[in-house]
């Protein structure tokens, strides 16, 4: 056991911190440590400086931009920007689809996508989840044609994350309807300009509009656009979800919240309330306890191999966020009821964000494998049960 | 950063299994029934392997081991629920004689421990001290001491007395032979244990150490040591009900069905296993802290409380549904999983809970901005 980092660690942590205080604009790390949003444009910017320096998409493959690091480094990285407050990469382009294509895509589909991937000249969004295929996402029914070379979409998709912004969607199909139902899927890549392509917005509790429903009536696209080959589309659903997995539990950025909610409070006074600070002592502890276990996981993970222990991460660490958030409307009390005011309200930013902020985090609990399929996944992989 | 155990701290672990093997609930529960509370033959196999001296310097009879090896030794025994009163007599009452004591104490005493010729009890709770260790309630005059320490963890049993003391020139701790002006009431406890009233009438006590060590800052770092090696036994006891737990649900039979089709029950196992993990990830952190040698007397107590606040919401939630999940065979003393959560209780009310962490924690929580793991 050994408890500090390499001097290579250290000194690679200086160097991410220095490159993120220092590259991606103030207004923009400002405006996403305040809790707000930077928009279509900011988090473009921040992706293009840090895909410039090498550091958009560390976790491809070298040859298409990524770095050869260690687990631990990437997760220093991952840390680092979280702490500086910087816009992550799109996760859909850096996350997902990327690593689909360098992975099983085939050369020309790379060289055609991955440069602009990583640099987000193409923003993309990710159709998986329908209206009867949450959860139980392989009982899709979106249909993909063979007609000629081409391919014939029908069907719906929703839940699409900032689909409004995207250039291209990748989608599931249903390519087999004779088959098990994970044996007839099918990935292919979707213009969003095509024509039967529709898109109709949904607004969240929040009064924000992030997710969209995507309507395909009769979309012809051509047969090169299938990753892969026809009918691994599931395979590539698990091993893109794997990928999701890593930085789904946002320990730094949930550290960074919970340290401006304790300046806050302080500034006001509200740390004399021994409930309100016993309160924050335990969520610095479960948030030490779950950042322990991302290292362990990090740490045991250089096989390839994700450690059991990484199921963990995305319960826990959404709970973690959500009480975060939870606790920041406490500390605005009535103040949190000035959600719409403009620039000329007394009450201040960081209070009118905390009520939308808690509603619309709602979220984490139930995206990327809700935390009911995750104590699935831990009853059922872990536990045997 | 590496969590994971070196070659011989994984032969140790091995060994210590097998010398724990078959070690059940009936054998634990034969020990327990009769005084002292343990068994002095499994005492004299741990004392034969080494485990006794494990923390001390070779030179003083131990093994010259670390807090790596002491965690290891204490989660087996927690494995299996072995009511030895190790980390009470190895860790804390003889971590104050090799934090403390002089050259000669150190040899007479840790070598005694070491071979399982003594055992030796840390009196340094009082009836109304609640968690301050330093003694007020007994006091020193003229090398003798009067007072009551209660409850004192394997008191009844014990060759030997470390106990804490007022002095003029403060908080002292002294060693105490159990005799002339010793007057010892020992009494089973809920975990299966023995703990003891021992009043001190002019008991005759010899300083521990010629004072050139800080008392209380002694007793700070031995607590911190003991509260994380008690931590590591909780996960071996979390683990174990755990797993009882698991195995009961996939055999247990109920609406002509196995319990693990029932999601409620699942889901809950699921979360004990989400509180074990996090525990074990946090304790262990709290472990290389204790044994690196760049952590400040700070950062050693702030981990132990860290932990120890962790393992105590840890422990009564997973010790609770490992009962539940059972349902009402998990109530009976012939089943292991009760006496699993009665040492958890026990641990976590030992050296401090939960609460009594977080209030110390709260005294330090403007002192940063955030909590990082590694400086």
């Amino acid at each position: 056991m050994q408890l500090a980092l390499t001097e290579e660690e250290t000194a690679f942590r200086e160097e991410m911190r220095t490159f993120f205080t220092t590259k991606i604009p103030q207004e923009l790390r400002d405006t996403i440590a305040s809790g707000r949003h930077v928009g279509k444009e900011g988090i473009v910017t921040a992706q293009r400086i840090m895909n410039e320096a090498g550091y958009a998409v560390p976790n491809w493959p070298v040859e298409w931009g990524g770095q050869d690091w260690t687990p631990m480094q990437r997760h220093i990285w991952h840390e680092e920007m979280q702490l500086a407050s910087v816009p992550p990469p799109l996760a859909f382009n850096a996350s997902m689809i990327g690593p689909v294509i360098a992975h099983f895509g085939s050369e020309e589909m790379k060289a055609k996508f991955l440069p602009a991937t990583a640099n987000l000249d193409i923003w993309w969004c990710q159709g998986f989840s329908e209206p009867n295929a949450g959860s139980d996402l392989a009982s899709l029914t979106t249909k993909a044609v063979r007609d000629g070379d081409d391919w014939v979409i029908n069907g719906q998709k929703t839940w699409t994350t900032l689909g409004q912004h995207a250039d291209w969607i990748f989608c599931l199909c249903r390519t087999d309807p004779e088959v098990k139902k994970q044996a007839g899927i099918s990935m292919i890549l979707i213009p969003m300009d095509t024509e039967g392509v529709t898109l109709r917005p949904i607004e969240l509790i929040d009064g924000g509009f992030e997710v969209n429903e995507v309507f395909f009536e009769d979309v012809r696209v051509p047969g090169e656009n299938l990753v892969g080959e026809e009918n691994q589309g599931w395979t590539m659903a698990k091993f893109l979800l794997g990928n999701e997995r890593v930085g789904v539990a946002p320990v730094a950025q949930t550290k960074r919240r919970l340290a401006t909610l304790k300046q806050v409070a302080a500034d006001r006074g509200l740390l004399d309330d021994v409930l309100l600070s016993a309160k924050i002592v335990e969520l610095e502890n479960e948030l030490l306890a779950l950042e322990l276990t991302a290292l362990r996981v990090v740490a045991h993970s250089a096989d390839g191999k994700p450690h059991p222990a990484s199921s963990v991460l995305k319960l826990k660490g959404t709970e973690l966020q959500q009480a975060v958030t939870e606790l920041f409307v406490d500390v605005a009390g009535p103040l949190a009821l000035a959600s719409g005011a403009d620039k000329d309200s007394d009450v201040p930013d960081w209070a009118r964000v905390t009520a939308p902020d808690y509603l619309n985090y709602r979220k984490a609990s139930i995206y990327g494998g809700s935390n009911e399929i995750q104590r699935q996944i831990i009853a059922g992989t872990i536990l045997g049960l | 950063m590496d969590f994971s155990l070196d070659d011989e701290q994984t032969a140790l672990r091995d060994a210590v299994r097998g010398l724990l093997k078959g070690f059940d609930n009936e054998q634990r529960r034969a020990a327990t029934s009769e005084d002292p509370g343990f068994s002095q033959e499994q005492w004299g196999r741990l004392a034969e392997m080494g485990l006794l001296g494990l923390p001390y310097s070779e030179d003083d009879g131990g093994m010259g081991a670390g807090p790596v090896e002491l965690a290891v030794v204490a989660e087996e025994l927690g494995r299996v629920n072995a009511p030895e009163p190790y980390v009470d007599t190895v860790v804390l009452a003889g971590g104050l004689v090799a934090a403390l004591g002089t050259a000669e104490q150190k040899s007479e005493v840790l070598g005694a421990i070491s071979s399982g010729e003594k055992v030796v009890a840390a009196a340094l709770l009082e009836p109304g001290s609640r968690w301050d260790l330093a003694g007020e309630g007994v006091v020193e005059k003229d090398g003798r001491l009067t007072g009551v320490k209660e409850p004192v963890v394997a008191g009844g049993r014990a060759d030997l007395l470390v106990v804490s003391a007022t002095t003029d020139g403060g908080p002292a701790l002294f060693l105490v032979t159990p005799g002339e002006g010793v007057e010892t009431s020992s009494y089973a406890t809920f975990d299966g244990g023995r703990a003891a009233r021992v009043t001190l009438d002019g008991a005759p006590a010899t300083r521990l150490g010629d004072g050139s060590v800080d008392t209380l800052a002694a007793l700070e770092r031995v607590v911190a040591a003991a509260k994380i090696t008690y931590c590591h036994e909780a996960l071996g006891l979390m683990e174990s009900a755990l797993r009882l737990t698991t195995d009961y649900l996939t055999t247990r039979k109920q609406f002509g069905m196995t319990l693990n089709r029932f999601q409620a029950l699942t889901f809950r196992a699921a979360d004990m296993y989400t509180s074990l993990e996090l525990s074990r990830s946090i304790v262990t952190w709290a472990t290389m802290v204790l044994a690196d040698h760049g952590s400040t007397p700070q950062q050693v107590s702030d981990a132990a409380r860290r932990a120890k606040l962790q393992v105590s919401k840890a422990g009564r939630h997973v010790g609770q549904e490992a009962i539940q999940l059972h349902g009402g065979i998990g109530m009976t003393a012939e089943y292991a999983v009760g006496h699993m959560t009665s040492r958890l209780t026990a641990i976590d009310h030992l050296l401090g809970d939960g609460r009594e962490q977080t209030k110390h924690l709260l005294a330090t929580l403007t002192d940063h901005e955030v909590v990082e793991p590694v400086g």
